[in-house]
This record gives C-alpha cells, sequence and structure tokens, in this order.
C-alpha cells in the first residue's frame, strides 16, 4: 500500500499560463502534474499523489476565504496522508498562497504537510508554524528541491522523527532539542572567536533574531503645503522602457521626470513588470500609479506639489538586498529635494 | 523599499492589495487597493467611476500620511 499525497501548485506549474491566468479559480485534478512527477518519482511507488489542486496566486490572494473553503473540502474528501505545497520559490504570491492553505490543512484537518520556498519569499515568514523546505530562488532549483522534500515528505508520511534542519534541509522552525556535542561550548567559543578574528567563516550556535522594523516617521501636518512623491515597484516607465529595467529581477531602477505630465496616458507610459498581466496597466498607467488625482488635488490645494520626479523598479523576484539599495539610494534624494511624504504603489 | 524610505526620514504609504505581504515586510501605513494587476483602477467600471475610486483610494493614503502611528497600521477602506 502507498500512502496518499494530495498537491498544491499554481497556474504557472500545472501549465494553464503565466500571469494572464493566474485569476483562475481552484480547480481539482486527479494525480500528478507538473512539478508532482518529480515527487512522485523519488517515491518511486511508496507514495502516490491521488489529486492536484491547482489556483492562480492572483486568485488566491484576492479572493483568500473562498479558495481557502474550497481547497480544504477537497482535500479533506481526499483524505491524504500527506498534503505538499510548492515549491514556491521566490514566487511572493505563490509563497504566500502555499504557506497560508498549508497552514490551514495542518490546523483545521490535522493532515501533516509541507512547502517548500526561497528564504526570502513573503510565505517563508511562517517557517516556525509550516514545515518549509528552503530552496532556490529559481524554477531552475526544482532539480534540488523535488528530491529534498520528497525524501522528508515520506518521513512525515512514514512518521519518522524528523532531524534538524541543517540535516533535513528545512527552515528553521524555532523548535530545539537537547543532544550532547562532542565538544565542549567553551571549545566551540574560542574556535568561533578565532576565526572571527581571522576574517573566517564561522556559524554561530545561537543567531539572533533580526527584527528589522523601522520607527514610522511623524505625520505630515500641513497636507495643503506637502511635496508629495510617488514610487512604485510596479514597473510604470515610460514607452518602449528606456533603462531597459527588466521583467523580472530588476538590476536598476528608473528615475523619470512627470514635469508638466497631467496623467499618464496610454501609450506615453507602460508597465514593465513581468508578474502580474500587465493589460490594464498598460490601457491606463494611473491605475498603478495615479498621477492623474494627484495633479488634481494639486490644482485644488488638496496637496502642496506633487514631486515632479518618480522612482519605479519592478518588483518581481527582485532581491530584498537589490531592493534597499535602490531605495536607499532614491530615499537619500527625495530627502534632499524635501520631499515631505511618500506614496509607493505595489502590484 | 518603503522601510529604506522611512528610514531616510519621510513618511510613506504603501498602497497594495496583498497587505498581509505588506505587514510581513514592514511597511508602517498601508493602505489596501483593489486587485494585484490594477491597485488603483477597476476596469469593470465607467472611466468616470473608476477615476471616483482612485481618487478616493489617494485620498485614504494622504490621510493616513497625515495620521500619526506609533506602530504598523492597516487603514481599512475608507467608504
Amino acid at each position: 500500500m502507498s500512502y496518499r499525497v494530495v498537491h498544491y501548485i499554481n497556474q504557472f506549474f500545472a501549465n494553464i499560463g503565466g500571469e494572464d491566468m493566474a485569476h483562475v479559480p481552484p480547480e481539482l485534478r486527479e494525480g500528478a502534474v507538473g512539478p508532482g512527477m518529480a515527487l512522485q518519482q523519488a517515491w518511486n511507488g511508496g507514495a502516490e499523489i491521488v489529486s492536484t489542486i491547482v489556483c492562480g496566486d492572483s486568485y488566491f490572494a484576492e479572493h483568500e476565504r473562498e479558495a481557502r473553503e474550497q481547497i480544504l473540502a477537497w482535500v479533506k474528501d481526499a483524505k491524504p496522508d500527506i498534503f505538499i505545497a510548492g515549491p514556491a520559490f521566490n514566487a511572493g504570491r505563490y509563497g504566500y498562497a502555499c504557506a497560508n492553505i498549508a497552514l490551514s490543512v495542518q490546523d483545521e484537518l490535522n493532515i501533516p504537510v509541507l512547502t517548500g520556498m526561497y528564504e526570502e519569499n513573503p510565505g517563508a515568514d511562517m517557517r516556525d508554524k509550516i514545515l518549509i523546505v528552503s530552496t532556490s530562488n529559481s524554477a531552475a532549483g526544482m532539480r534540488k528541491a523535488a528530491p529534498a522534500m520528497a525524501a522528508l515528505a515520506f518521513k512525515l508520511m512514514n512518521g519518522e522523527e524528523i532531524g534538524p534542519s541543517v540535516v533535513e534541509g528545512y527552515m528553521p522552525n524555532g523548535i530545539r532539542k537537547n543532544f550532547f556535542e562532542k565538544e565542549r561550548g567553551a571549545k566551540r567559543a574560542v574556535r568561533m572567536l578565532i576565526s572571527k578574528l581571522n576574517g573566517k567563516p564561522f556559524v554561530t550556535e545561537f543567531p539572533m533574531p533580526s527584527f528589522d522594523r523601522v520607527t514610522p516617521n511623524p505625520a505630515v501636518k500641513d497636507m495643503s503645503r506637502a511635496t508629495i512623491a510617488l514610487c512604485t515597484s510596479g514597473g510604470i516607465v515610460p514607452r518602449d522602457n528606456p533603462d531597459r529595467i527588466e521583467a523580472s529581477s530588476a538590476s536598476r531602477y528608473g528615475e523619470y521626470s512627470i514635469a508638466g505630465v497631467d496623467s499618464l496616458t496610454k501609450g506615453a507610459y507602460e508597465t514593465a513588470h513581468g508578474g502580474y498581466d500587465p493589460v490594464y496597466a498598460n490601457e491606463n498607467p494611473n491605475r498603478v500609479l495615479p498621477v492623474d488625482v494627484l495633479r488634481e488635488l494639486e490644482r485644488e490645494g488638496r496637496i502642496g506639489k506633487l514631486y515632479d520626479v518618480f522612482y519605479s523598479t519592478v518588483g518581481n523576484g527582485t532581491s530584498v538586498a537589490a531592493s534597499r539599495a535602490y531605495a536607499e539610494e532614491y530615499a537619500k534624494k527625495l530627502k534632499d529635494a524635501n520631499v515631505d511624504g511618500v506614496i509607493m504603489t505595489s502590484t | 523599499m518603503v522601510k529604506e524610505i522611512e528610514r531616510a526620514g519621510i513618511p510613506v504609504v504603501h498602497m497594495c492589495t496583498v497587505t498581509p505581504i505588506s505587514v510581513t515586510v514592514g511597511a508602517n501605513r498601508i493602505v489596501p487597493t483593489v486587485a494585484i494587476p490594477y491597485p488603483l483602477g477597476d476596469p469593470s467600471l465607467s472611466a468616470e467611476e473608476e477615476y471616483t475610486l482612485r481618487r478616493r483610494l489617494v485620498q485614504n493614503a494622504l490621510d493616513a500620511l497625515s495620521t500619526e502611528v506609533e506602530e504598523q497600521r492597516v487603514f481599512e477602506r475608507q467608504g
């Protein structure tokens, strides 16, 4: 007898389509689909994907409650030994969906769950609530991710004890187990210190939590005299994308003058973003960067001034480190220009 | 990116559709929008209605910028 598995994937991995199909509601298919094949192969008959649930990433994000209800009902019917979601790599909405639906299955149906994604994926924030296998940041890492997930999933189905995160490949979930080290603590600490002093790599045994939070700045006091700037991760650029900002994993940001521009008209501006269906943004770029409204508010005196430059990049798959560096640079320019408040729009 | 702007000393409001992600990332002032491909619009509306909707959302963002916050806050949609 082989174990029963239900697998969750998005529209892309089900070969339905890319962003243009991200709106599709959940669908139940029999057997393994896409990446499920690789998992099944690794189990070699020991476990079988009885059904695959496919859901569009935007659908899940925008209709989370409906999607969750439907998916939970299907999983309940299938009575699986495990529920596997993804891997989602660095796809933000997909990772968010994988983590959230896995948590619901685990908590509400009491079924073991497993997902996989890149450590910077927003879904990885739930690593202390569900088991998440750490993967690379792109689907090119499937060859490594699928066997790692399959192996850990099999252990879970088999009721075996799960080893430490560094061995099993899941993200540290905050659970500690006591065991005896071969060497005593003083010796290990001194060795780490020597490595550190010599500028050599070492691995801490007690990483400090990093809560990167920034204290909110005081509110804008008098909006009617304030200069407001617009920024976006939605990839709005002038026609033909003069800086050639990449559709994914952007290596730069753009700085564009809107002096004298009353509205971002179709044809004059467009989106360079490859992570959402561009039809609506291209048809009316104000839907992502609301220049038209801010110009009107400026004329009416509701705001002092719309700053004449906007900053834009593509948030799709762009690493946290890169985004931080871009914004650090342009935030300084905004500050130097005495901008009083910023509206950042994201898609 | 919102955090770097905040760090530079400028109050910033994040307008986005999937607000839980914005909370995770660490934005302080968050205003929910319509949908991922058209945060500040709705193609199913007439041009006029859509503009009114966008104006209302931008007004929410300006109100958020004018509101003192001590910690992260999602400003629920007004009207």
